[in-house]
């Protein structure tokens, strides 16, 4: 069943897929913030790591 | 034998990542699941990841050549493998392989200092495109237009640039027609091709392209194949420019690939056709090793 967590940059409610994973990456609807998914009992949301010279495919 | 053990060494779980995942689960297979924000390897020892083949989805180019660098020596089959990943993860290395294998590419000039670059750029002829030799999804991927703009840029580059930014990648600018072509290679076949359809002279879907299906042609698969080749093969995707006069050039080759605007534009299910190759791996070892064994 979907639930919610917090978004720690904005505090919008974000919700979460029944079948969300650790470290997927969602994005906050209110303020556009990637947000990395962490694993716990409540699950929680962190910022997303910042872009890197070498990423990409 | 029994089910293969496979593992997916990643830095995030994105769409493409998720989508592995549920392919290899309508398999049959749990993959488990290594970040590399958290993994630690003893060189030399047993490898720390216990599977019988790694897919590389890292998003750090050099996080993923050291890590598959490491499960390769310590005979780790992985998809990709170091050596396809060296190669493509450096355009500069890519496009030297390409050539020396005669795989059509746009013209390309190497020059290590900005002096010589300027010279490099006078003699391809303005429009060119400048590049940094490692990056992703079009960033700092430059359109010089003129002499100002190139002393510019390569005053800026100089000053404000890493050392990685002291080899100059420039490749002549091809006037395409309003989209590129990328195509997916698993081992040697030619799965599905998107058009990527965009109004900026970048057209990647991470900046905004359009992906939309592109019927794989006779021309299409035959570069494609060949280009995979070129660079080792495995799980690629390739990206091609189309001359004014329908010539087609292979621009870079991709071995992290994304395909999530793909496989609705396309109709083609990629995690699924991935997974089955990764699981072909796992049972049978590396194309290229099996034909070492053959």
């Amino acid at each position: 069943m979907a639930f919610d967590a917090e978004c720690p940059e904005c505090g919008a409610s974000v919700t979460l897929a029944d079948d969300v994973m650790a470290g997927e990456i969602v994005q906050c609807a209110e303020c556009g913030q990637e947000l990395e998914v962490v694993e716990g009992d409540p699950w929680t949301l962190v910022k997303a790591p910042e872009e890197e010279e070498d990423w990409g495919e | 034998m029994s089910k293969p053990r496979i593992g997916i060494l990643l830095s995030r779980v994105r769409v493409e990542e998720k989508l592995l995942i549920q392919a290899f689960q309508r398999l049959g297979v749990t993959a488990e699941v290594f970040d590399d924000r958290q993994v630690v390897f003893e060189l030399g020892n047993p490898p720390a990841l216990p599977v019988d083949v790694v897919v590389e989805r890292c998003i750090n180019h050099s996080r993923a050549l050291y890590a598959l660098r490491i499960l390769g020596d310590a005979g780790v089959p992985c998809v990709n493998d170091y050596e396809v990943a060296l190669v493509c993860g450096n355009k500069l290395e890519t496009t030297s392989v390409l050539r020396a294998r005669g795989v059509p590419t746009p013209r390309c000039l190497i020059a290590f200092t900005p002096a010589s670059a300027l010279e490099a750029i006078d003699r391809l002829g303005y429009p060119v495109v400048l590049k940094p030799a490692v990056g992703s999804w079009g960033r700092l991927v430059a359109k010089v237009n003129d002499r100002e703009s190139a002393e510019t840029l390569l005053e800026h580059k100089e000053v404000l640039g890493s050392y990685h930014h002291s080899i100059f990648y420039i490749q002549e600018y091809i006037q395409k027609p309003g989209r590129d072509i990328r195509s997916f290679v698993l081992g040697d076949r030619t799965v599905a091709a998107i058009y990527r359809y965009g109004d900026h002279w970048i057209t990647n879907t991470a900046r905004g392209a359009r992906a939309e299906n592109c019927p794989v042609t006779d021309e299409i698969d035959r570069l494609s194949r060949t280009a995979a080749r070129a660079v080792g093969g495995g799980v690629l995707a390739i990206d091609l420019l189309e001359r004014p006069d329908g010539e087609l050039l292979v621009n870079e080759v991709n071995y992290t690939m994304e395909f999530r605007n793909s496989v609705p534009a396309t109709g083609i299910p990629i995690p699924d056709l991935v997974a089955e190759y990764v699981l072909d791996v796992a049972r049978t070892g590396l194309p290229a090793q099996r034909a070492v064994a053959s």
